[in-house]
C-alpha cells in the first residue's frame, strides 16, 4: 500500500481534537468552522456530524453507531465513510487518532 | 462585500532580530507611536464584531511590548483565535504560562535557518538560535500547538532537509516553509536571497516528499517565490476580501505591506471604526473585486482566482500599484522578474533597522 493511502485511524481509536483545533460558531456567517493554528475550514455536513461527535471519549465504533443509528443507513456504509473522513482530518492536522 | 476573516495584529515594529527579509515596512515606527493596550482591545472587539475569527498578533516581536499579556486577553475575550508569531527570543516559561492563562491558542516560532551559525548571521543576533530552540519546548510543555516558520531563500535552502528535521524534532505539528516575498527590506536584499530554478525545484521535491513521509504527524505549509512563477499569486486572497491588518500606530492596511505603496492613504483607528476603514476606506475600495482591473487581467479567466496579483509587487516593481502583477507572463513587465534572477548572487545582507 503507498504511503499516501496508509489508513491512520484503526477501529479501536479514539479521536480527538489536535491540541488548538476546535469547532467554533462563526455567529456573522452563521455556519460551524473548524479552527485551527492560523488556518480555519468549513466541514461540509457529514464531516460536520462526525466532528460533533468528537470529544475525546468516544471511539471510533461509538462514533459509527451513534451515526448509523441517527441516519438509519446500515452500519457498513457508514463505517467506510466516517474512517475516510476521520483519517482525511487526521492528515489535515484537525484530529488526532 | 465580505467580512474579512482574519486580523493581522502588528504590535510593535521593535524586534531584538533585523532578518534582511523582514515584512515590516522600511521606514519603522518608533515605540513612542504605537497604540495603546486600551486601543488594541477595541480594535480586536471591532474585528469580532465585523466577523474576523482569528487574529495574529505578530510585529516586530509581539512580546517585546510589556502589555503583550494583556493584548493577548483582550484578543481572547473578544473572541477570536488568537495565534502568537514570534521569534521566541524573548520568551521564558513565566511569560507563557500568564499567555496560556490569557488565551493564547498557539504560536508560530520563526527560525531562520537550521543550523545555528547560518542562523544568527541570517537574523543577525548572537545565541538566537538555542534561545528559539528553548522556547519550542517552553511552548510545547505548556501544552500549546507549534508551529515553526522556516523563511527560506537562496542562503539556508541547502539545509531544508534539516529545517523540516527541525520541526520533528522540536515537537511543530505544522510547518511553513515560506520563501521570501520580495517588498521593503527583502526588495532591498533581493540579490542576496533569490534562489536559482535549480534551488526552487529541489525544494518544491523535497517539501512533497516530506508531506508523505510525515503524513499525519506535520503538516507543511509552502509558499512558492513568484519570480520563476508565469501566474501570480492570489494575494490575500483579493484585496479588501478576506484580510486586514493594524500597523503599530493604527493603519487599517488591506495587507502589511500596503503602506509601501507611497502615496495611498489610510483609515487610522484613532479617527475611525475598523467597519468604516473596511467598507468605506479609499485605500481598501481601490483594487476591491475586478472593476479596476488593467487589460489583460480585465476579463482574463483568472481575476477571481488570482485577483491580479500583488499591488505592492506591482507597485514596488512598475511604479504603477494598479498594474498586472508583473508575475503574470501577460504582464507587458514581466521580463523584470528574469531580468532580477540574472542579477542575483551576492551574499551580501543589509540588516533591518530603525532609520
Amino acid at each position: 500500500m503507498p504511503a499516501a493511502a496508509r489508513r491512520l485511524c484503526a477501529h479501536s481509536v479514539t479521536p480527538r481534537f489536535a491540541p488548538g483545533v476546535r469547532l467554533h460558531h462563526d455567529i456573522a456567517r452563521e455556519r460551524w468552522v473548524v479552527m485551527a493554528p492560523e488556518r480555519m475550514f468549513v466541514p461540509d455536513e457529514t464531516a460536520l456530524e462526525v466532528l460533533r461527535l468528537v470529544d475525546g471519549a468516544r471511539d471510533m465504533d461509538a462514533i459509527i453507531d451513534l451515526l448509523a443509528v441517527k441516519f438509519a443507513a446500515p452500519r457498513e456504509v457508514i463505517a467506510t465513510d466516517v474512517r475516510a473522513m476521520l483519517d482525511e482530518l487526521v492528515v489535515k492536522g484537525a484530529l488526532r487518532p | 462585500m465580505n467580512a474579512p476573516l482574519a486580523l493581522l495584529a502588528e504590535l510593535t515594529h521593535r524586534c531584538p532580530l533585523r532578518c534582511p527579509y523582514c515584512s515590516n515596512p522600511m521606514e519603522l515606527t518608533r515605540a513612542s507611536a504605537e497604540l495603546t493596550t486600551t486601543e488594541w482591545a477595541r480594535v480586536f472587539a471591532e474585528a469580532a464584531r465585523l466577523g474576523c475569527l482569528q487574529v495574529h498578533l505578530s510585529g516586530g516581536e509581539p512580546t517585546a511590548r510589556r502589555d503583550i499579556v494583556e493584548i493577548t486577553a483582550a484578543a481572547h475575550a473578544a473572541g477570536l483565535y488568537t495565534n502568537l508569531i514570534t521569534a521566541g527570543v524573548l520568551l521564558d516559561a513565566p511569560l507563557m504560562a500568564s499567555l496560556v492563562a490569557a488565551g493564547l491558542d498557539h504560536v508560530q516560532l520563526s527560525v531562520q535557518d537550521a543550523d545555528p551559525a547560518g542562523a544568527e548571521r541570517i537574523g543577525g543576533m548572537k545565541g538566537a538560535h538555542a534561545r528559539k530552540e528553548a522556547a519550542a519546548r517552553i511552548v510545547r510543555q505548556a501544552g500549546l500547538p507549534l508551529t515553526l516558520n522556516a523563511v527560506v531563500h537562496r542562503q539556508n535552502l541547502q539545509n531544508l532537509p534539516l529545517l523540516i528535521e527541525t520541526a520533528l524534532a522540536w515537537g511543530a505539528a505544522r510547518l511553513e516553509v515560506a520563501h521570501v516575498q520580495y517588498y521593503g527590506w527583502a526588495l532591498e536584499n533581493r540579490d542576496a536571497l533569490l534562489p536559482t530554478r535549480a534551488q526552487l525545484d529541489e525544494a518544491t521535491r523535497l517539501v512533497e516528499a516530506a508531506r508523505i513521509a510525515h503524513r499525519g504527524r506535520l503538516v507543511i505549509d509552502y509558499v512558492v517565490p513568484d519570480y520563476h512563477a508565469t501566474r501570480p499569486k492570489p494575494c490575500m486572497g483579493g484585496w479588501g476580501n478576506r484580510f486586514l491588518s493594524v500597523s503599530p500606530a493604527g493603519n487599517v492596511l488591506p495587507c502589511h505591506a500596503a503602506e509601501s505603496i507611497t502615496g495611498m492613504e489610510f483609515a487610522n483607528i484613532r479617527d475611525t471604526s475598523l467597519r468604516d476603514a473596511w467598507e468605506n476606506s479609499e485605500a481598501f475600495n481601490r483594487f476591491r473585486g475586478t472593476g479596476w482591473m488593467p487589460a489583460p487581467c480585465q476579463g482574463c479567466e483568472n481575476a477571481e482566482r488570482d485577483w491580479g496579483g500583488c499591488r505592492c509587487q506591482a507597485f514596488a516593481l512598475t511604479g504603477d500599484a494598479g498594474a498586472t502583477d508583473p508575475a503574470c507572463a501577460l504582464s507587458p513587465h514581466h521580463n523584470l522578474l528574469a531580468a532580477a534572477l540574472v542579477e542575483a548572487g551576492t551574499s551580501e545582507f543589509r540588516y533591518r533597522e530603525f532609520g
